[in-house]
């Protein structure tokens, strides 16, 4: 029996088709405008079509030193990804028991995700501020600061990823069947070749959907850094540092770059969870499956 | 259980040669191995989440000069934040001003949100039945997440400026001979550039306490006679009330805190509760800065704790 649509599924997809179109329409737009010909401003229509704005971003002539915030970003997205994934799949190791500090931990996460990024930022830029002036009135008067990419900076963006990652956890737990853990005890597997041989490659595929939140979320992540990250600054930074300078089409080739990372980490992202997905289909266990 | 233990005791342990592994006698006890696992990330929240915040309202408390912070104990940020605020009465003073302009911004963002997230997650949940369309479609929902948020915002600029698209289509089929100012840089571009970013967030929680709604409970519905709306009013709403305010309060709060959506696409010209927490870090005056994090922490956690009420959310994850 093949039942007709709905008249609401039609209204419901033109609505959904016209969201679509809103979410990805103005980013299409200056994707376009960052092949202005060099005579083109910030507006269509093209004024030509060439990569000169592109170009000039990595002649390190333009507006900033991007490459210097390139790899400051890139080191950052890094080091983050490596940290959450790894925290995160700790964590929701241990959450599959009862332990004290269980709801503590549980509360932090949430929190930190939903108090403002701006009071965490100020938090955090505060408590090294703090740190820095003991350090200057006690041991070192020439000490000049410990905020920084790695010190700071990595604090405020793990604030903003580990939650992300715990919560994937939880949903990657709430579906996985610990009979297949018991099965490997029970063939004598220690506790350390039940995790690396059968609780990881079931998982993998949304371990590696952390890992894609935890560098994008990082590579973007603006509001936590603003007050937090020091002296220097990331792309992101520097991008919307150029937003109250807007004259030419260069701040469009920026982003065109830095979408173009986000895009490629993407795409790598899912195409492996694609091939681990169906590589485990074609293997049989279904435990770990769906996701992300 | 105690796969991290092990790693971190024998790094270089071969897989496959556990047998003389197995036989070890000491086991470590569950709940150390549970402080082993959660702690290093309990340790992270402590260090860059906790005790920040713990200093937050330390300094809020603090004295303050041109240029640096003075440890001694003094109301004055919170009496420079609220200055003026009896004397004029009954004009409204500064901060109220901007309190009230913040909650309405909030307000339109989460309204708007709300309806969009709302029919988009009915959509995928429902009309899209095969499995493989609803994962796409999600994907496609979820892409721009991934991106950066200053490049969504600036992305508007060539559609609403004075040149752009929006003013040359409406100038060439006149409609208007003058190319229209409020559409950049205005109160209107920030909703439309918050609604664009944050929508993503009621899609998600909307869409995942629907899929989880019983179809059968809407059969049943249907054969008790039930219409469309009365089966949205009174089995669909109910059911997906979890996810609305879990969605709400994810609006809410980033729209309460923002200043970076709300400067670019303002024109850095519209006050708002994080903006001038970033105007007092910018001038040094950090124990203000501090004071204006309180209230905006207050302020957002009276909100929360009105909307949880509604609902459980440890149950719902």
């Amino acid at each position: 029996m093949k039942e007709g649509r709905p008249r609401s599924f039609y209204v419901l997809a033109i609505f959904f088709a016209a969201y679509v179109l809103f979410l990805y329409g103005p980013m299409i737009a200056i994707y376009v405008l960052s092949f202005q010909g060099p005579q083109g401003g910030l507006t269509f229509p093209m004024n030509g079509v060439s990569t000169f704005w592109i170009a000039k971003l990595f002649q390190g002539t333009g507006i900033v030193d991007l490459g210097a915030a390139f790899r400051r970003s890139l080191l950052l997205g890094i080091v983050v990804m490596i940290v959450t994934v790894v925290l995160s799949v700790a964590a929701g190791m241990a959450f599959r028991r009862k332990f004290k500090a269980q709801s503590i931990l549980f509360y932090s996460a949430i929190a930190s995700l939903i108090v403002p990024s701006i009071i965490t930022s100020l938090g955090i830029s505060l408590e090294f501020r703090i740190i820095d002036d003991l350090i200057k009135a006690h041991w070192n008067e020439n000490f000049e600061t410990s905020m920084g990419l790695l010190t700071s900076g990595l604090g405020a963006h793990l604030t903003w990823t580990l939650p992300f990652g715990l919560l994937i956890m939880f949903a990657i737990f709430n579906r996985f069947d610990p009979r297949l853990e018991e099965a490997a005890r029970d063939l004598g597997a220690t506790p350390w070749q039940t995790f690396r041989h059968v609780v990881l490659p079931i998982i993998l595929p949304s371990v590696i959907g952390i890992g894609l939140f935890g560098f994008t979320l990082s590579w973007d992540e603006l509001a936590r850094s603003s007050q937090a990250i020091g002296a220097v600054n990331t792309l992101p930074l520097d991008l919307q540092g150029l937003t109250t300078t807007v004259t030419n089409p260069d701040i469009y080739a920026l982003g065109t770059v830095i979408s173009a990372v986000s895009f490629t980490v993407i795409t790598l992202a899912l195409g492996t969870i694609h091939v681990l997905n169906k590589r485990q289909a074609a293997k049989g266990s279904d435990a770990g499956k769906g996701l992300v | 259980m105690s796969e991290e233990v092990l790693q971190q005791a024998a790094p270089g342990l071969i897989p496959g040669s556990g047998t003389a592994r197995a036989a070890k006698p000491t086991r470590l006890s569950p709940s150390f191995i549970s402080w082993l696992q959660a702690g290093p990330m309990m340790l992270v929240f402590l260090a860059f989440f906790l005790i920040p915040l713990v200093f937050v309202v330390i300094v809020s408390f603090w004295d303050y000069n041109e240029y640096q912070l003075l440890p001694a104990f003094s109301g004055r940020g919170y009496t420079d934040t609220f200055e003026g605020c009896i004397a004029q009465l009954p004009e409204l003073c500064t901060i109220a001003k901007t309190y009230l302009k913040t909650l309405k911004l909030c307000f339109l963002v989460w309204a708007i949100t709300l309806f969009i997230g709302f029919w988009v997650a009915y959509f995928l949940a429902f009309h899209v039945k095969s499995k493989t369309w609803q994962m796409g479609l999600s994907l496609l929902c979820t892409i721009p997440f991934w991106t950066s948020n200053v490049i969504r915002m600036i992305a508007w600029i060539p559609l609403l400026g004075r040149n752009g698209l929006v003013n040359t289509g409406l100038m060439k089929t006149g409609l208007i001979n003058h190319p229209v100012e409020w559409l950049l840089f205005s109160e209107f571009s920030v909703v439309l550039a918050l609604v664009h970013l944050f929508t993503f967030f009621m899609v998600v929680p909307i869409f995942n306490s629907m899929v989880r709604i019983d179809k059968s409970l809407i059969e049943a519905a249907y054969d008790a006679g039930a219409s469309g709306f009365q089966t949205l009013v009174n089995v669909i709403i109910p059911l997906a009330k979890p996810g609305i305010v879990i969605g709400s309060i994810f609006v809410i709060t980033i729209v309460m805190g923002d200043f970076i959506t709300i400067g670019v696409m303002g024109g850095q010209q519209i006050a708002a509760a994080g903006k001038i927490i970033e105007t007092r870090v910018n001038a040094l005056q950090f124990p203000a800065a501090a004071a204006n994090a309180v209230i905006l922490l207050a302020i957002t956690f009276l909100i929360i704790t009105m909307m949880s009420r509604i609902v459980d959310i440890k149950k719902e994850l």
